[in-house]
């Protein structure tokens, strides 16, 4: 603490004039702020309160890992203990970004085991990371507690071992979809008897067998966990066995929910079930079978979050599920529920306020299953409260958005996607411009939107001028010119990330947003119509922007088929591959 | 409008929209000049198109189920009705899908897939086809056409690890003509597509007794398709559409309904009793008149076969 008295005597007297507050009440209460945007705004007021700011700060978010480096942060916040850092550009999930392009943990956590000994939560969104680093985590970081990993790639089970095996004072494992090597499921065994600190425990992601007898023991010996998502292979009679030991859970992730059980084991499962009143999260149940989902009833009544997004139910089974879920919030679910298992939806959730509906079978390009229109009408109809929506749909129509963000006019997150690129409203086969124009008119409070279907530029006018509140834009296969790109970049003041693929957006639009793109985190563009030239020009003019394209094989030597910019304390990375070419 | 206005299939002419006031003068330009790329036409690969490149390659086995040869559309296209999709896309769209962007055309070779992508759905394993329309229609601004089985990359948006658990372990069960079975032994479910129809339907035969039942039913089905048509006729399309004009459209000069039978054959619908038509449908088509000129004599012949 020596150093930072030092320094807070010295602030003082500098600023003893302007601050009415002393600096130790001025510390104690940031310390109380939480988000990171609050405390971005503090560090502004002036110098006093930026320093007092971090100093304070012991959470920092990082929301894309090139826009500084390692060091600068460690500079600026000396105390930090959790960090979150995200790296690929989000379409990288979908596999447009090449490999190898970069976003590696490894020089962070050089630096933090300089500079932060004491971390103790580390949570990455596509980032890549190898075994080694998670060994080298695991060994530098002797306080270290919460690991998170989501949609990350580069690692091995061998990387979760190294976890398992050092950090004696782990409570979070969060392993989610993630492209992971999964080598075998001995990992688990790898926690020693005498680790009983977990509290958070999600391998949904991974596919190998686990050892259930050192599940079991684990589960048995760790009295505080309250958050267990298995995979696949736990059977039903194994979930059975675990709930035993961990009644206490709040979250719970099921295996495969399809074994045969006599009537007896049934039971079992019924009355373990009906012991975990604590349960406000249920998801996994693989393969469910709808005979079994009765035995989930007693465990529903407080449940708040329900995933089902891996488990194709129909209609019935769905709406009688529902029936016994009266307070839930957030729903996933996959499209083998139909319209009708929606409508159920609407009946029996009054207090949904996220629906999130994914498609069973994304790549058959014939409607024969799946939901339309009609479904998500009904549920907006029953649940006034639904303010985040993911629907994946064959058809839409412009009067049912319009119907729809009637009903639910406080939407934050609309994410709508209509499978087929560029199709029209399905009765009137005009463009489904007036939907999305209905959507950002209404719902003012919009901070998320992905539109689909057979867009004009007129789409974008309405949104440039009608969505004031919007951070994240997503379109693909849309817009007829320059101008509709122009028109969000023109408006939408609060726009940090826009993704663009497959669009006839060129170097007009893109160079319409220079200024633009300083207050955005990024800006990625694919597949559209940028050249070379226009991104060396974006590169010259604003040399604050990194400026990154990445080549396809055989394209046009002018073309620039995929386009990053985002800005950057850290001026143009290092580390890029070949594919990768910074301008 | 001086002259017959050319409807793409979403009914809107190659006017520009009147939302499409920035660039509309050089969309008028380009629509104009890629109108000829976009006509639907027929005809085998390397014949009466010779601006198409090798991306007919990728439609492969044309089997012509119609008395073997294609011919040239673009003759019965000229003046008004078109069956076009918007290639027009905007100004200076090419390559919207595509990386390779160098001298293709704007869906000129997209738009002769709906029937090659249909040919090739009509293999002799009819199940196993994938419906090129579909597909194409993906790619209807783009230009490369895709391979007849190929998605668009990283489309529809969903993470690899959903993507691949669902194909790894599949979570329903194989779906086939009677999967709805599940609602009961009373279905007879068959797969109907529409020449240029984005995507397909399905009916249940055993709800319709007649011929004229199922044909209304479809037309009422298809009508959206058939708008665009319909408003170059003076019609407008935003008013409801006469039944007569419909039937026009779909028994008239432009399409006839066609079905596969269990033996692979496209037969005209409507020569075979009904019961035995609903016994032997294994799927239906609304095919373009001209295409099915060739159907009408098999058919005969093979009900005075089997009967």
């Amino acid at each position: 603490m020596g150093s930072s008295e030092l320094k807070r005597s010295k602030d003082s007297v500098e600023s003893a004039r302007w601050s009415s507050f002393p600096d130790e009440v001025l510390e104690r209460v940031l310390s109380l702020l939480k988000s990171h945007r609050d405390r971005s705004s503090v560090s502004l007021v002036c110098k006093d309160w930026y320093n007092a700011e971090r100093w304070s700060r012991t959470h920092v978010f990082i929301g894309n890992c090139y826009s500084v480096s390692p060091e600068i942060v460690a500079r600026r916040f000396p105390r930090i203990r959790s960090v979150t850092l995200k790296g690929k550009p989000r379409f990288s999930d979908f596999n447009l970004v090449p490999e190898n392009w970069g976003a590696d943990i490894h020089a962070w956590l050089v630096v933090f085991a300089a500079k932060y000994p004491f971390l103790e939560e580390l949570r990455l969104k596509r980032m890549a990371i190898s075994d080694e680093s998670l060994e080298f985590l695991a060994i530098s970081f002797p306080n270290f507690k919460a690991l998170s990993l989501l949609s990350c790639d580069g690692f091995s089970t061998n990387g979760l071992a190294a976890i398992a095996t050092h950090c004696k004072n782990l409570t979070e494992l969060d392993i989610q979809e993630n492209g992971i090597d999964d080598k075998g499921g001995s990992w688990l065994s790898c926690f020693p008897e005498s680790f009983t600190s977990l509290e958070v425990l999600n391998f949904a992601n991974l596919t190998s067998d686990i050892n259930f007898d050192a599940l079991e023991k684990l589960v048995g010996r760790c009295k505080s966990m309250r958050v267990l998502k298995l995979n696949r292979s736990v059977s039903l009679e194994q979930l059975q066995r675990l709930l035993v030991s961990a009644p206490q859970l709040a979250e719970l992730g099921t295996g495969s929910f399809s074994q045969e059980l006599t009537i007896r084991e049934y039971e079992e499962l019924e009355s373990t079930l009906s012991i975990c009143k604590n349960m406000h999260t249920l998801s996994g149940l693989w393969d469910a079978k709808g005979i079994y989902l009765p035995a989930l009833y007693p465990a529903c009544s407080h449940l708040t979050f329900l995933n089902l997004s891996y488990a194709a139910l129909q209609s019935v089974e769905l709406a009688k599920l529902l029936a016994h879920c009266p307070r839930l919030k957030r729903l996933w679910v996959l499209d083998t529920v139909e319209d009708k298992g929606l409508e159920a939806v609407g009946l029996n959730c009054p207090l949904l306020e996220e629906l999130r509906v994914f498609p069973a079978d994304p790549f058959d390009d014939e409607i024969v299953h799946g939901v339309t229109e009609a479904g998500f009408v009904a549920v907006s109809f029953g649940c006034p409260r639904l303010h985040y929506v993911l629907y994946f749909c064959r058809q839409m129509t412009n009067a049912a958005v319009a119907t729809i963000v009637q009903n639910c006019p406080d939407f934050t997150h609309f994410r709508l996607c209509i499978m087929n690129p560029g199709q029209p409203d399905y009765l009137t086969n005009e463009p489904m411009d007036e939907a999305f124009g209905a959507v950002v008119k209404t719902c003012t409070k919009l901070q998320r939107l992905s539109v689909s279907g057979l867009l004009t530029d007129l789409t974008f006018e309405y949104i440039g001028r009608y969505a004031k509140n919007l951070e994240t834009l997503s379109v693909a296969f849309a817009g007829r010119s320059d101008w509709g790109m122009q028109c969000v970049l023109g408006g939408c003041p609060k726009l940090r990330k826009l993704e663009i693929r497959d669009c006839p957006f060129g170097n007009a639009a893109l160079l319409s947003g220079l200024e633009k793109y300083e207050s955005m985190r990024s800006l990625w563009m694919s597949a559209c119509n940028v050249t070379m030239n226009g991104c060396r020009l974006l590169a010259r003019e604003m040399p604050r922007l990194n400026v990154e394209v990445m080549k396809e094989d055989g394209s046009d030597e002018s073309q620039a088929d995929k386009v990053y910019v985002y800005r950057s304390i850290a001026g143009p990375r290092r580390d890029a591959p070949p594919s990768v070419l910074t301008l | 409008m001086s002259k017959p206005i050319e409807h793409d299939y979403i009914g809107l002419s190659e006017q520009p929209l009147p939302s499409m006031e920035k660039s509309s003068d050089t969309n008028d330009k380009k629509n104009g000049l890629r109108l000829k790329d976009t006509e639907l036409r027929l005809g085998l690969p390397g014949s009466d198109s010779p601006e198409r490149e090798d991306h007919d390659q990728n439609v492969l086995s044309l089997k012509s189920f119609v008395s073997g040869s294609k011919r040239g559309f673009s003759d019965a296209l000229d003046g008004g009705r078109k069956w076009v999709f918007p290639g027009g896309s905007g100004g200076g769209s090419e390559g919207l899908f595509s990386p390779r962007r160098s001298g293709n055309n704007n869906g000129g070779n997209d738009l002769s897939e709906p029937d090659s992508g249909l040919d090739g759905s009509v293999s002799k394993d009819g199940a196993a086809h994938k419906p090129l329309v579909v597909q194409e229609k993906k790619s209807h601004v783009g230009n490369t056409a895709p391979a007849s089985k190929a998605q668009v990359v990283g489309w529809p948006p969903i993470r690899s690890f959903r993507k691949n658990t669902m194909a790894s372990h599949p979570l329903k069960s194989d779906d086939d003509d009677n999967a709805e079975a599940k609602l009961g032994s009373g279905c007879l479910y068959v797969k109907v597509s529409m020449d240029g129809a984005p995507y397909l339907r399905k009916v249940d035969l055993k709800i319709y007794g007649s011929y004229k039942e199922l044909s209304s039913a479809l037309e009422k089905m298809f009508s959206c398709f058939t708008i665009g048509q319909c408003g170059s006729h003076g019609v407008s399309s935003r008013d409801g559409l006469s039944e007569s004009r419909l039937i026009d459209l779909l028994h008239g000069s432009e399409y006839v309904l066609t079905y596969e039978d269990k033996d692979g054959d496209w037969m005209l619908v409507g020569d075979v009793p009904w019961e035995m038509f609903t016994n032997s449908c294994k799927r239906l088509r609304i095919m373009k008149s001209a295409e099915a000129i060739g159907l009408a004599p098999r058919a005969m012949e093979k009900c005075k076969n089997r009967i």
